[in-house]
């Protein structure tokens, strides 16, 4: 095999109630081999229950140069965080 | 065969000389991902042997521990099947090799779960698992292969062909042992019919049997492994890391 096999994302949940968090990438020719690999590499040590895999082609990412535009208008609405309300005493489960 | 001494020291030397044979492959897999798969599984194989070995010496009573046994036998003392011993050949060859033992080990370590002996009982119940994952990767491989390119397909027949007539000799049928291996047969020839279907590829016909492996009667195969394996143990006896 000198040609390299698609790219596949890994995301592994660690525990139940917990979501799947990206752990790394491996090469494999089909998902079912990704998720073979994906169990050898990633979960040798029992760290996980559950397995996904993605074909990275299919991820669509934000790109750095529009880092300007996604992310900064964020940056001066700070009504968005919701610290300008009093909260009443005795509500107990805000 | 005779008594459990000699029934759990063949499985533990097939775990053995198995493990030995797939570690071969570390660093020189076809990719870094099924390196890593193969180099797994022999280190599920070699627990198993530890295991195996260990309960041999045990029952043997003779103050042989796994290294002992491991380590300071000749070609004609082991007892593995010829199947584990032979060379790797291409990836195929491996493929098949790995497929065949699993889909042995798979009914053998589940039989031996419910078996009457409570350490072999134990044994099975562990391993059986490891195998179950062994099979499944071997049978990926076969379908992918055999239903994939024509020099794929090519190569994964005449890797079952080749590999083959060493399955026979697994199943010798041994009725004092604490599982006879004969009754396993159906259980493989319907995993290994299934997958073969499946993955295009023809089963072998011809009667041809090689065996003796159980007997201490090898290949020559098994006495170059078996001077790489034990060459530090034998150069520094109790070495320790």
């Amino acid at each position: 095999m000198t040609e390299q096999t698609p790219l596949w994302e890994v995301f592994v949940r660690a525990r139940r109630g917990l979501s799947h968090t990206h752990v790394g990438s491996l090469h494999a020719p089909d998902a079912e081999l990704a998720l073979h690999n994906a169990r050898d590499l990633y979960t040798r040590r029992q760290e996980g229950v559950s397995i996904w895999v993605v074909p990275a082609a299919a991820i669509t990412a934000t790109s750095p140069d529009e880092k300007d535009a996604f992310f900064d208008p964020a940056a001066d609405k700070v009504y968005r965080h919701p610290t300008f309300y009093e909260v009443p005493d005795g509500v107990a489960h805000l | 065969m005779n008594g459990p001494f000699d029934f759990t020291l063949g499985l533990g030397d097939d775990a053995l000389i198995a493990a030995q044979r797939l570690a071969e492959w570390t660093t020189r897999a076809p990719e870094m991902e099924e390196d890593i798969a193969l180099a797994n599984i022999a280190l599920d194989q070699l627990g198993a042997a530890r295991l195996l070995l260990s309960y041999a010496g045990e029952l043997e009573a003779a103050g042989r521990d796994e290294d002992a046994l491991a380590y300071l036998r000749d070609d004609r003392e082991f007892r593995n099947a010829l199947l584990v011993e032979l060379p790797n050949g291409d990836f195929a060859v491996t493929v098949a090799k790995l497929f065949f033992l699993a889909a042995y080990q798979v009914p053998l370590y589940t039989a031996l779960a419910g078996c009457a002996d409570e350490r072999l009982a134990a044994i099975g119940a562990k391993a059986r698992k490891e195998s179950a994952y062994h099979l499944d990767h071997g049978a990926l491989w076969v379908k992918r292969l055999g239903d994939g390119t024509e020099e794929s397909h090519r190569r994964m027949q005449s890797a079952v062909d080749e590999v083959w007539p060493y399955t026979h000799e697994l199943f010798g049928a041994d009725p004092a042992a604490p599982v006879d291996p004969s009754t396993l047969r159906p259980a493989f020839d319907e995993t290994v019919g299934a997958v073969l279907a499946e993955a295009t590829l023809t089963r072998p016909e011809g009667a041809w049997a090689p065996a003796g492996g159980r007997d201490g009667v090898h290949t020559e195969h098994l006495s170059y492994l078996l001077a790489e394996m034990q060459v530090l143990h034998r150069a520094h006896p109790g070495a320790r890391w």
